[in-house]
């Protein structure tokens, strides 16, 4: 046993070596700066980008096509439209999950056949297909099913045994339909992110909590998808971006009130196409840079507990540390 | 006298599909008695465990936990299925601590703990914080009440596990092979833990490959093979003059 203890061995020179060099870097950068710089000069030489109609006026004292009042009402039904039709996706996506997981082979069954009929209908089809639902029925109502034919099973001609009901063309108004027909087709999307969630979860967290004497409803929502949430997150992160976009879709229920719409409205009053398409570019980046901070938050709160990076960096300073006292 | 034993199990088949893995399994333990089941893997020593808190259901036989049917209910010559509300209810007074811990990684230590009694028994919060607290420092682990399991070693989230199970205020306790995944030298802690149960008097069984804890903390020990118990009989014994030339087989390849 020769060896020397480390303490005892002095500390070798430390490493000063002439690094690498990367000329494929620099000609990248060379020419994406090239690039850029064409991209600039485009952008504020051009004379079709109409800055001002799209900032300042579209005329008559009026403000640029971003802000004028029917565009900024627009938005506001964009983003109503995103929110809620994207509450309907999740609570119902949830429900569709739990259900497709679900023992019971009926319940699996009906989530099943509801994911595949509304991922098979493209959403611009549904948009449309939900307008027009005030063909089927005059009235929709709450109440006894069937009554009228019940009525006359037992010979009352004109049994009526709904609760209430209101005319099927006031209730399936431009917004509720296209709220409804984004909220259906994204629950189904939704769904199978959500199973896909709540399957990778460890198996043993829910034995474990089970052993417990945990319910199963206490399981699921204490347990199973709070973990859930950390592979459910992203991808919702995803659609709720891509439902912004496609809002765009109910123009064809048909809902004045969004976005695209409204653009598009005063594109056709002024014949000025460009601007008014870079403004909605604009808003819809604006929308989503807004949603990308808001997923950042949502991640970080369902990260808790695995925070590699948290970890990394203890263990880094630990290190780091551990050298100082012994260098 | 089995009438007042704390695990009784008769004649307990179970199979999964058409392989079985239980052939008829018969076992007693008294309270306060450790019981620690050894063989070798594939032999239905953790199945078995798994049965005696209806994670898995029996396809034939029964088991009693402090004279309560788990699982069922026995009316008219009949067996009727528990509901699943009946079933969490009989798992309450049943600790179990896992082989590869399943603490809940999104909750702090402390609420990890705090989780079953708060939900499940709807204490008072602030006494089971103390509780759990309480438990925690007996465990060795009063400074990491707010970590996440995922900051801490193997041996410490066991004994989080611990902790967590005691929380309940179980009768019983059973431990499926609860060091098999940590590493040689974080097995002494978790072990230390359970010696310390052991002579509090709870009743354990226990499924581990730690023939030194067999000898030293059992009162019984079990040794399975091919889904039937081989041998029995008291630890010292058992280790020292195996009878069956299968446990003879198994004790001169551990030990």
């Amino acid at each position: 046993m020769t060896e020397q203890t480390p303490t005892e061995r002095a500390r070798p020179e430390a490493i000063k070596a002439v690094p690498v060099r990367h000329p494929g870097r620099w000609i990248t950068i060379a020419v994406l700066a090239v690039l850029a710089a064409m991209f600039v000069h485009l952008v504020v030489t051009n004379d079709q980008f109409n800055w001002r109609f799209i900032f300042v006026s579209i005329g008559e004292g009026r403000r640029g096509v971003m802000f004028t009042g029917p565009v900024l009402a627009g938005l506001r039904g964009t983003i109503l439209l995103t929110v809620l039709s994207m509450i309907i996706g999740v609570a119902l996506g949830v429900v569709i999950a739990v259900m497709r997981l679900s023992p019971n082979p009926l319940l699996s069954w009906v989530a099943w056949l509801y994911t595949w009929v509304f991922r098979a209908v493209p959403r611009l089809v549904l948009a449309i297909l939900f307008g027009n639902l005030g063909i089927l029925w005059e009235r929709i109502g709450f109440g006894l099913p069937f009554d009228a034919q019940i009525g006359r099973l037992f010979g009352i001609t004109d049994l009526n045994a709904q609760f209430f009901s209101i005319k099927a063309t006031d209730l399936l108004s431009g917004f509720v339909a296209g709220m409804l027909a984004l909220g259906l087709s994204e629950a189904a999307y939704m769904a199978e992110i959500v199973r896909a969630g709540i399957q990778s979860v460890d198996s043993g967290q829910s034995e474990a909590a089970a052993a417990l004497g945990l319910s199963r409803g206490q399981v699921l929502r204490r347990i199973v998808l709070p973990q859930a949430m950390r592979v459910i997150v992203p991808p919702t992160g995803n659609e709720t971006i891509a439902m912004v976009k496609d809002t765009s879709l109910v123009a064809f229920v048909p809902v004045s009130t969004e976005l695209f719409f409204q653009l598009q409205a005063i594109s056709s009053r002024t014949f000025i196409v460009l601007p008014v398409l870079v403004a909605a570019c604009l808003w819809y980046l604006v929308l989503c840079s807004v949603l990308m901070v808001v997923q950042f938050f949502v991640e970080r709160h369902f990260g808790r507990g695995y925070g590699a990076r948290t970890r990394t960096r203890t263990r880094t300073r630990n290190a780091q540390r551990r050298q100082e006292v012994n260098p | 006298m089995s009438e007042t034993a704390m695990v009784r199990a008769q004649d307990v088949h179970k199979s999964f599909g058409s392989l079985e893995v239980l052939k008829g399994v018969d076992l007693v333990v008294e309270p306060g008695e450790v019981c620690c089941v050894l063989g070798p893997s594939g032999s239905g020593k953790s199945t078995f465990l798994r049965c005696i808190n209806h994670l898995e259901k029996l396809n034939a036989g029964r088991i009693f936990v402090d004279g309560d049917l788990i699982g069922y209910r026995e009316r008219g010559g009949k067996l009727h299925e528990l509901k699943e509300k009946e079933v969490a209810e009989q798992r309450r007074s049943i600790g179990m601590v896992f082989q590869r811990f399943n603490l809940f990684p999104h909750m702090t230590v402390l609420d990890n703990v705090m989780e079953a009694p708060c939900r499940v028994k709807r204490e008072n919060k602030g006494e089971v914080r103390e509780r759990a607290a309480a438990l925690l420092d007996r465990v060795g682990l009063a400074a990491k009440v707010d970590s996440y399991p995922g900051q801490l070693s193997g041996g410490q989230q066991q004994r989080v596990a611990i902790a967590r199970a005691l929380a309940m205020r179980p009768k019983l306790m059973l431990f499926d092979e609860p060091t098999s995944a940590l590493d040689p030298e974080l097995v002494g802690e978790v072990l230390d833990v359970m010696k310390d149960l052991a002579r509090d008097g709870m009743t354990m069984v226990v499924v581990t490959h730690e023939i030194g804890f067999a000898r030293e903390v059992g009162d019984k020990l079990i040794f399975m093979d091919g889904g039937v118990v081989v041998e029995q009989g008291p630890p010292r014994e058992v280790i020292a003059n195996p009878q069956q030339e299968r446990t003879k087989a198994f004790l001169g390849k551990v030990l």
